[in-house]
C-alpha cells in the first residue's frame, strides 16, 4: 500500500469544492482556470489553491499553451485510494470472521 | 455481511446472534479484543490515546495509534486510526436485531476526523461523484 500517496488522495477528495473542480475535468478533456472558475462559483485564487492540492495528489496535470493553463483529470491517481480501501474491506471480514468465532466461545 | 465503498468508506455489517451486551464486552475489553483484533492497550474512555499491535513485517512496524472518540455503551464506539503516516477512522455501531440478536456495522473511513463534517454533508455528492467517475472510465475503454 503506497499509504503516503492514499494520504494525500483522501485529503483532497474530502473537500467537496476540490471534489466538484475534480469532477468536472472528468467530463471534459481540459479545463483552464477561468473556465473552472466559471463553474465552481468560488474566486479564482480559491480554485487555483484547490487545483495545488489536486496536482499535489496526482488528481490532475497540467500543461501550459501561451498565458493560460489547462488542466486535466488523471484518475489512475485514485488507484492508492482503491488499495487501501480493497486491503482494509478484506482485513476487516477477516477480523469479523475472528469476532464471531470468539462469540461462540464466550458462549461456552 | 456487505462490503461497501461507494462513499470512500469501507463498510461491514453483521448480524451475530448473540446480545449485545456480549458484542460491547469483545468490542471493549483488552483479552477479548486481542483475541479477534489485535493486542492493546484500549480504554473506553473519551480522549484516551491507546495502539493497537500485531507482529512486525517487512515495511511495517505492526502499531496503530488509536484515540477513543466516542463511547456511547452497548450503542456506539469510535477511535482514529493512524498507521503509515495515513488518519482514518473507525466507527462501531451497535443495534438489537431480534432473538436477542445484534447487527454490528463498522464503517471505517479513509477521510480525517476533523473532515469528517464536510464529508457527511457531502455523500450525496460523494455518490454522485463516484457514479460520474464510472462513466468516465467507461469512455476511456
Amino acid at each position: 500500500m503506497s499509504t503516503p500517496q492514499a494520504n494525500h488522495v483522501f485529503r483532497a477528495l474530502a473537500d467537496p469544492t476540490r471534489r466538484a473542480i475534480f469532477e468536472e475535468l472528468t467530463r471534459h478533456d481540459e479545463r483552464t482556470v477561468h473556465a473552472l472558475t466559471r463553474h465552481a462559483g468560488v474566486s479564482q485564487p480559491a480554485v487555483s489553491k484547490h487545483l495545488t492540492i489536486l496536482k499535489r495528489a496526482k488528481l490532475v496535470r497540467h500543461r501550459r499553451e501561451g498565458r493560460e493553463t489547462h488542466y486535466r483529470a488523471h484518475p489512475d491517481a485514485l488507484a492508492p485510494m482503491s488499495d487501501w480501501l480493497r486491503h482494509y474491506s478484506a482485513f476487516w471480514g477477516d477480523r469479523f470472521d475472528r469476532l464471531e468465532a470468539l462469540l461462540q466461545r464466550m458462549n461456552a | 455481511m456487505t462490503t461497501s465503498n461507494e462513499t470512500g468508506t469501507v463498510v461491514i455489517e453483521r448480524i451475530f446472534p448473540h446480545p449485545p451486551e456480549k458484542l460491547w464486552r469483545a468490542l471493549t475489553e483488552n483479552s477479548l479484543i486481542a483475541e479477534w483484533l489485535m493486542k492493546n492497550d484500549f480504554e473506553p474512555v473519551v480522549g484516551q490515546k491507546f495502539q493497537l499491535r500485531s507482529d512486525p513485517v517487512a515495511q511495517w512496524d505492526g502499531i496503530i495509534d488509536c484515540k477513543v472518540l466516542i463511547v456511547d455503551p452497548l450503542q456506539r464506539l469510535s477511535y482514529s486510526w493512524r498507521t503509515l503516516g495515513l488518519g482514518s477512522v473507525v466507527l462501531f455501531t451497535l443495534t438489537p436485531a431480534g432473538d436477542g440478536g445484534t447487527l454490528l456495522r463498522m464503517e471505517h473511513s479513509g477521510f480525517r476526523s476533523d473532515q469528517q463534517a464536510a464529508y457527511k454533508g457531502a455523500t450525496y455528492g460523494w455518490k454522485k461523484f463516484l457514479g460520474n467517475l464510472e462513466q468516465f472510465l467507461e469512455r476511456l475503454d
